[in-house]
């Protein structure tokens, strides 16, 4: 599934600007533990987390993840919007808790 | 060889990542084989970060050979007081404020281990420590 697709079936809000949202998913990864995610995830992940700085940018482009989604609908500031502009990490949105957005993201990849 | 060297701020939290980033962009020119780079790429970022998590400031050399890639990461600080301890995964000294920004899960060192061929650590307690880190290319 493409970044694209998800943002439509789960109505997530789209921080970052010109950003490739037709990215491919393979599958996600769940933490909010910086080094668990740099430890773990794999490429093409979306990483859904409820941090919110410079540095969850850094570890998404490192990794080359497919987006981030924060939840609980916190939104991120500007500076870090405008790094995930300048290094290609959609940055998403979603308004639920973590649990339900991962188990219905989930379903969707499976 | 390529080598490449960066100096490192403690306490800089928003640069965290940079000298790695640039390290994973020079690899892939150099077309080493992604999951080298993907393992490289994760050591150094735990390195990096520890010298901005627990030191004042540092240094990061890195010697990309035929054979193998070679990291220097060194820094002025507190030292590690005792190895064993710090190497076990869930040990961190990081501060309440580190912590909530998701760092401080003492689990850099153990990822750095499991990501390279050759891992030393120098350290002297009140003066710094330096890490040595070996990845070889030939062993895909
Ligand atoms: N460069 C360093 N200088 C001083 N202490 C360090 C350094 N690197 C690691 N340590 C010590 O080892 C512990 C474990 O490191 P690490 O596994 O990276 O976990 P974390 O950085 O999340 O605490 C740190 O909390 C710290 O006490
Ligand atoms: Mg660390």
């Amino acid at each position: 599934m493409k970044v694209t697709e998800l943002i439509e079936k789960l109505d997530l809000k789209v921080y970052t600007k010109n950003v490739n949202l037709e990215k491919e998913i393979n599958g996600g990864y769940v933490s909010d533990l910086l080094s668990d995610v740099m430890g773990n995830a794999s490429e093409g992940n979306v990483w859904i987390t409820l941090q919110n700085h410079l540095n969850v940018v850094a570890i998404a482009s490192l990794k080359d993840l497919a987006c981030i989604i924060l939840v609980k609908g916190i939104e991120p500031s500007l500076d870090v919007i405008a790094k995930a502009n300048e290094e290609q990490i959609p940055i998403l949105g979603s308004t639920e808790k973590t649990f339900e957005l991962s188990g219905k993201i989930y379903q969707l990849l499976m | 060889m390529v080598t490449l060297k960066f100096n490192i701020e403690g306490g800089n939290f928003s640069k965290a990542g940079y000298a790695s980033s640039q390290v994973k962009k020079t690899l892939k020119q150099l077309n080493i084989h992604q999951s080298l780079i993907k393992n490289i790429v994760v050591a150094l970022y735990e390195a990096e970060v520890n010298i901005v998590a627990h030191a004042y400031k540092g240094t990061i050399q890195v010697d990309i050979a035929p054979t193998d890639v070679s990291m220097l990461v060194s820094d002025e600080g507190p030292g590690i007081e005792n190895i064993d301890l710090a190497m076990q995964e869930g040990f961190s000294t990081a501060s309440a404020e580190v912590r909530q920004m998701g760092f401080g899960a003492g689990m850099g060192l153990p990822n750095i281990k499991k990501n390279v061929d050759e891992m030393y650590i120098d350290t002297v307690v009140g003066k710094g420590t330096s890490l040595k880190l070996k990845k070889m290319l030939n062993n895909v």
